[in-house]
């Protein structure tokens, strides 16, 4: 609550610094002639009062729970607390929901007691915390203030500090991204303290064992990533891609090069709705239309035909990507100048002749990224898989046969009532950080032939 | 498709004034024309008038002793609604250098892409009249518009290498046509290209280097190098030397004064010296209408329109 008020507190001084930097900017200029126009004195000091405050809000306001959570616990009735884990946070999460009013009275009798405590340290870090933010933004408004003067350049300063913010926007992306690596790698080592990264990443056996609890007998199991790997790139990379290659290739020459222009304003949207369809619709259409035709006509060609299989969540998994491959594609061959191909026309050439000599060369680099873009998001796509590829960890190259992919093993780790420090819940981490280096890898080769060949026309 | 090839005949049997242009025309038939530098202000409304008058007597038939190898009769193009082109009716001849001048807009691309049907890739443009090349109508259904292109080669206004090798520019229409038996047929087509459009010394020991990293006026020469590269029987130049120096400019018409006589040759131009020292036909055209077109020597010396004479002389915009 405190914070909340702070928050406000902050945003009014920032708005009163703004503006009487700028009306004193403005009394300013009656005498001489301004460096920058007063908006720019305003907003110096708007920044100057707004930005520090709410940076140490930000910081604060997550650190303040594990202060008042550490405080509660080394009072006296935080001692008497029972110490096994579960049952003391069950007390202390429900008398911090009373104290903050989330919550009327506690299940536990201890919370309600507890709340009182809570409310104490709630108020005195708030306190602290919400108070020397207002001292910061009033700091800052007068740093802003004082320095309003005809050439005081405020409009430099303005722009650093613009420059200052997007910057920071930036980081957040590539901090979380960081982020998610390392809380991905920390799960990982854990892993790999049970089980050998060897076993791992070469062994073709993958059973982890259901166990709900690492104390019942046979915790052990066999986590040999290989064939979930294989039947990722099998799916994705192999199946996936020969239906969503051509198709997606040759829509966007179609679109690109033969299309009308009122045939291409209707295609080109519909075409981009295919991207906009959710993943478990596709997966409905995978495991309910898709699979039994495909198990039908494996079956009728004599070969061992599951329910499940590759070729059903692959054929429809290209389906999925064809936008991927066709916008990026139809981009870059729209981006090929019109002077390229007026030249080989007026050479004799045919249009065909043009496309595949001329236009396709020069926009190859497009069409790879849009190529590897598409592969990678077809190997981190899960709803289909689930639904339509089956749960059998096979090493197998028939089509026709159910493989397994990353993701749904994850799903599979991961759903349920699980213990977190169990090898088999762990080897979900291990695997997302392992799908996670093979997408940025394929990324990474994206936009370095995106970016090497780009300058191949200009 | 052969060529049919014609004694040359003289027209140049009427004296002429005595204008460094209509001496350097004067040569007209009689071979390789010597750039006259010196030619530089606009020509004087001559004494001599009355002479060519009588020689234009014959007009409006302007060769009566050979067949044109393109006529175009009456041809108008609308781009949508708009008309960019009203009635033009030109010759262009194999054995001379047509010069298409006018200012900007008045259509002069637009008639270039006529005979080549270029047009035809552009949406919502429109070809009216008649085209004919050696007799046949370039519109008809009967035309096969590639071949008719491959007959009829274009260098644009902008040089457009393509984004691939210099030999490989070269190679691409004889590739496309299947004119080269094997390697070293291929390599003397290139070689003989380039060597016609006056690039194969500079270029001869980086065949392999891309073509776009050439200098603007070496990219304008390979991109004729391609065009010839296909041997065709009319090349059409739509400004060719806008973007380039002087010296490059000049390399590109000592190339058309050695490519005339084997290939007709039109081209757009806005340097009137050019247009005075390449060609020997001259058409003016003037907001989608062709004002006149005749001789080169009658258009620069003794015009019969007034704005033609404006134009020239630069008294217009
Ligand atoms: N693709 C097009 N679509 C619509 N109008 C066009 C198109 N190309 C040319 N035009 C119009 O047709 C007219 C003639 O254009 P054109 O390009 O033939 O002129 P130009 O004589 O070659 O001029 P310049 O000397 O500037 O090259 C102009 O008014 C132009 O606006
Ligand atoms: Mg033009």
């Amino acid at each position: 609550m405190t914070l909340t008020f702070a928050l406000i507190a902050v945003l009014l001084i920032a708005a009163v610094a703004g503006f009487l930097g700028r009306s004193r900017a403005r009394a300013v200029r009656d005498g001489a002639r301004l460096n920058s126009l007063p908006i720019y004195h305003g907003a110096y000091g708007f920044l100057w009062a707004l930005v520090p405050a709410l940076l140490f809000l930000a910081i604060w306001s997550p650190l303040q729970g594990r202060l008042i959570e550490d405080a509660v616990l080394s009072t006296p009735q935080g001692q008497a607390l029972p110490a096994f884990d579960m049952a003391r946070d069950a007390i202390t999460s429900e008398a911090y929901e009373i104290a903050t009013g989330q919550r009327e009275a506690g299940f536990n009798p201890e919370s309600t007691a507890l709340a009182p405590v809570y409310q104490q340290f709630i108020n005195r870090y708030g306190g602290i915390g919400g108070g020397f933010a207002i001292l910061l933004a009033l700091a800052g408004a007068a740093w802003g203030l004082t320095r309003v003067r005809a050439n005081f350049r405020a409009r430099a300063g303005v722009e650093r500090w613009l420059m200052g913010l997007l910057i920071a926007a930036s980081m957040i992306a590539i901090l979380t991204t960081l982020g998610i690596v390392l809380s991905l790698l920390f799960e990982t080592l854990r892993f790999f303290s049970m089980v050998p990264a060897s076993e791992f990443l070469f062994g073709t056996q993958w059973s982890p064992q259901m166990a709900l609890r690492a104390d019942q007998a046979g915790s052990s199991g066999a986590f040999g990533s290989i064939p979930l790997f294989w039947g990722t790139i099998f799916i994705g990379a192999i199946i996936a891609m020969i239906v969503a290659i051509p198709l997606g290739l040759m829509s966007a020459i179609f679109l690109t090069q033969y299309a009308p222009a009122k045939v291409r304003s209707v295609m080109k949207p519909l075409l981009e709705i295919l991207a906009g369809v959710p993943t478990v619709v596709y997966g409905y259409f995978a495991a309910l239309t898709v699979a039994p035709a495909v198990r039908d006509f494996g079956l009728s060609l004599g070969i061992p035909a599951s329910s499940e299989s590759a070729l059903a969540a692959g054929l429809v998994m290209g389906i999925m990507i064809i936008p991927f491959v066709s916008s990026m594609a139809d981009d870059s061959i729209a981006a090929v100048p019109q002077a390229m191909r007026d030249g080989s026309l007026a050479m004799g050439a045919t249009r065909s002749e043009t496309i595949r000599k001329v236009v396709l060369p020069a926009a190859l680099p497009g069409v790879v990224g849009g190529v590897l873009l598409a592969v990678s998001r077809a190997i981190g796509e899960t709803m289909i898989v689930v639904m339509a590829a089956g749960l059998a960890a096979n090493l197998t190259a028939n089509p026709f046969d159910s493989v397994t992919t990353v993701t749904v093993q994850i799903v599979q780790l991961l759903t349920g009532d699980q213990e977190f420090d169990s090898p088999k819940t762990l080897a979900a981490f291990a695997l997302g950080l392992a799908l996670f280096v093979i997408t940025l890898i394929l990324n990474l080769i994206a936009l370095t032939v995106v970016r090497r060949y780009r300058e191949a026309y200009e | 498709m052969t060529k049919e090839k014609q004694p040359i005949t003289t027209n140049s049997s009427v004296p002429f004034p005595s204008t460094a242009v209509a001496a350097e025309a004067a040569q007209d038939d009689a071979g390789i024309a010597k750039e006259d530098t010196a030619w530089t202000q606009a020509p004087e409304p001559t004494p001599h008038a009355a002479d060519v008058v009588t020689e234009r007597a014959d007009a409006p038939e302007l060769d009566t002793d050979r067949t044109p190898k393109m006529i175009a009769d009456k041809v108008s193009v609308f781009y949508g609604e708009k008309q960019a082109l009203r009635d033009v009716s030109i010759q262009v001849h194999d054995d001379k250098v047509t010069a298409f001048i006018g200012p900007s807009g008045c259509g002069k691309s637009t008639f270039l892409r006529c005979l080549n049907r270029m047009n035809d890739t552009i949406a919502g443009a429109r070809v009216t009249g008649h085209i004919e090349l050696d007799g046949e109508d370039i519109n008809s259904p009967d035309m096969d518009v590639v071949q008719l292109r491959a007959r009829v080669g274009m260098v644009f206004q902008k040089p457009n290498p393509f984004p691939k090798s210099i030999y490989e520019n070269v190679a691409y229409g004889p590739r496309i046509h299947g004119l080269a038996e094997g390697k070293a047929d291929m390599d003397a087509i290139v070689e003989k290209s380039l060597r016609r459009a006056g690039l194969w010394d500079e270029v001869k020991d980086r065949l392999q280097e891309s073509g776009t990293a050439l200098s603007g006026g070496q990219q304008q020469r390979l991109c004729i190098a391609r065009a010839i590269a296909v041997d065709p029987e009319v090349i059409l130049m739509d400004e060719p030397c806008s973007a380039l120096d002087p010296i490059a400019t000049a390399k590109i018409e000592e190339l058309i004064h050695e490519l005339r006589g084997r290939y007709a040759i039109a081209i757009v131009t806005h340097n009137m010296q050019q247009a005075a020292r390449v060609s020997q036909r001259t058409a003016f055209f003037h907001l989608g209408e062709l004002i006149e077109y005749g001789k080169t020597k009658d258009i620069f010396t003794n015009p019969r329109e007034q704005r033609t004479q404006d134009y020239i002389t630069g008294r217009y915009g």
